[in-house]
């Protein structure tokens, strides 16, 4: 358990350290990525339903499989929405 | 197992890469793209490893897909920010019952699981209903304004209270009814705690529920023992928190402030029910003044962006610049609904880039511009937030228009702002109010000023 927690605690130094210098102008994508990255529950979806061996839970790991993509899925592609918008300035 | 640990382990760096370049314009797109090439590894990985279950599961992958897909590419710009608070709270659900259905199936029970499990149904919970409130309140299906319950602030301090209860018995007694209350009290938490936050602070919420998704990931990757989880759920929730501290600094107030102000805030004093004037002025008029200034300042807000004027703003500011006079647009840290909100819009409408400035850009110099167009923004420019502290958007930094030599103020009513908050600056004698839907008034404009 003890390696558990040092890999926590080691992501939140990660996770601080990146974002720290973001320009507000990408503070909206940048939300909306990480949001897409949370979407990684996905895995934890997959793996509960497959081992699941009754209905409820079943439906349960299948329901959190469906929504988890939606949440992987959109939040990727409405990222990549917003980032498109900027790419012509840059010419 | 190995190359299966190994390929969670691209899957992190993958992340922390996405992370990373999101943070700069330059390689924000390519980030994105690395978060998306590591989340299909992380993917296809656990599909390998499962043990039944899995065309059920594809089906499942390409119903969510097919949901997802055209949302995301469908939405039009102006409702970004409720779709990324729709995808947020569809994870913090997904999270939920990642543990919950983990917690049925009655794997190794321990303390440490159960507690793991606990707070990840707990946060999930909250993360989706309030998600789902935050959408709400974009979407303007309901008030975009604080909702005080009667006794509200008791009653989600009670729910609270009964959340953390039901947790401990949870712990004590392996019950799935109560954990399944817990859930439910979880939504109820959710709904109270964002009530109360104001339209026009309803970003930052999104961004601390998105905050709290990570963490609640976080937290099924110890129930579930899966290293990927934890990692990435805690990189989401530590920058989701320091997001949510940039974007409050961004609007000038306290984080406390921006959450639980509503609570405080003194009801509007009723002494401005004095006579107040307002000039409402013709399209030539403005023109007049428009074709006779020597220096224009465009400040944008999200009315523009729901008229889709952008392109006939662009075309008024070339015509203006043709004829020598210096045009900017002033964009606010918060215009539109989200910090960033209204950069994306004009990029949209091919708005020169170098044209945009900021507040520090702007503000020193404002007192010699000759025209401020206030196009389809209020709050952003209310002087409230800078001289009444009674105002419930007090300190914000906004743009000091009231200082420039003219003000033509677009709307299309007297409507107050997204904060519900009244602005002075309409009764400014130097303002001049031009009423009527945004596009449609500045083609009008354009029109004109080609006259003069």
């Amino acid at each position: 358990m003890i390696e558990l927690l040092t890999i926590f605690v080691l992501a939140v130094f990660v996770g601080f350290e990146v974002v720290s210098k973001v320009s507000t102008i990408l503070h909206t994508p940048l939300m909306s990525g990480a949001n897409a990255i949370h979407g990684v529950i996905l895995v934890g979806a997959i793996l509960i339903t497959g081992q699941a061996d009754d209905t409820l839970t079943l439906v349960l790991g299948l329901l959190a499989v469906f929504l988890a993509t939606v949440n992987v899925v959109g939040g990727f592609v409405v990222t990549d929405r917003m980032l498109e918008m900027f790419k012509g300035h840059k010419r | 197992m190995t190359w299966v640990q190994l390929a969670y382990l691209a899957a992190a760096l993958c992340f922390i890469l996405a992370l990373k370049g999101l943070s700069t314009p330059r390689y924000a797109r390519l980030g994105n793209l690395v978060g998306a090439a590591g989340m299909a590894l992380a993917v296809v990985t656990s599909y390998t490893t499962i043990e039944r279950n899995g065309l059920l599961i594809l089906v499942a992958v390409v119903a969510g897909t097919a949901a997802g897909i055209p949302a995301a590419r469908q939405v039009k710009m102006t409702a970004v920010p409720q779709m990324v608070a729709l995808f947020n709270g569809v994870g913090g659900a997904a999270a939920a019952l990642v543990a919950l259905t983990e917690f049925l199936e009655g794997h190794d029970a321990g303390v440490l699981f159960a507690v793991a499990t606990v707070l990840t149904v707990l946060i999930g919970s909250v993360s989706f209903s309030g998600s789902v409130v935050t959408f709400l309140k974009l979407q303007e299906v309901m008030t975009t304004r604080p909702v005080l319950l009667p006794a509200g602030q008791l009653l989600g301090i009670g729910v609270a209270v009964v959340s953390a209860l039901l947790a401990i018995f949870v712990l004590v007694s392996d019950s799935n009814l109560l954990l399944v209350l817990l859930a439910l009290a979880g939504l109820a938490l959710g709904v109270l705690f964002v009530l109360p936050v104001g339209g026009a602070d309803v970003p930052i919420a999104i961004s601390l529920l998105n905050a709290f998704t990570g963490l609640a990931v976080a937290a099924s990757g110890y129930v579930l023992g899966n290293t990927l989880l934890i990692v990435a759920g805690t990189l989401v929730g530590a920058s989701g928190t320091i997001l949510t501290r940039l974007m409050a600094q961004a609007m000038g107030r306290p984080l406390t402030n921006i959450l639980f102000g509503a609570f405080k805030a003194t009801p509007p004093s009723a002494v401005t029910d004095e006579q107040r004037t307002v000039r409402s002025g013709t399209v030539e008029d403005v023109a007049i003044l428009l074709g006779y200034a020597h220096s224009v300042l465009v400040v944008p807000g999200y009315g523009l962006a729901v008229a889709q004027a952008q392109h006939a703003a662009r075309e008024l500011a070339q015509l203006l610049e043709s004829r020598g006079i210096s045009v900017d647009y002033g964009i606010h840290p918060v215009a539109g609904r989200m910090p960033g909100h209204m950069n994306v819009l004009l990029a949209e409408a091919d708005v020169p880039y170098e044209n945009l400035k900021e507040l520090d850009d702007v503000n020193p110099g404002i007192g010699s511009v000759d025209v401020v167009l206030v196009v389809g923004a209020n709050d952003v420019v209310n002087p409230g937030a800078r001289d009444e502290p009674s105002s419930p958007i007090y300190g914000m930094p906004i743009f000091d228009v009231d200082r420039a030599k003219a003000v033509v103020f677009m709307k299309r009513s007297m409507r107050p702002g997204f904060a519900g908050v009244d602005n002075s600056l309409l009764y400014n004698p130097k303002t001049t109010l031009l009423f009527g839907d945004a596009k449609d008034s500045l083609t009008k404009l354009l029109a004109a000023v080609k006259q003069v």
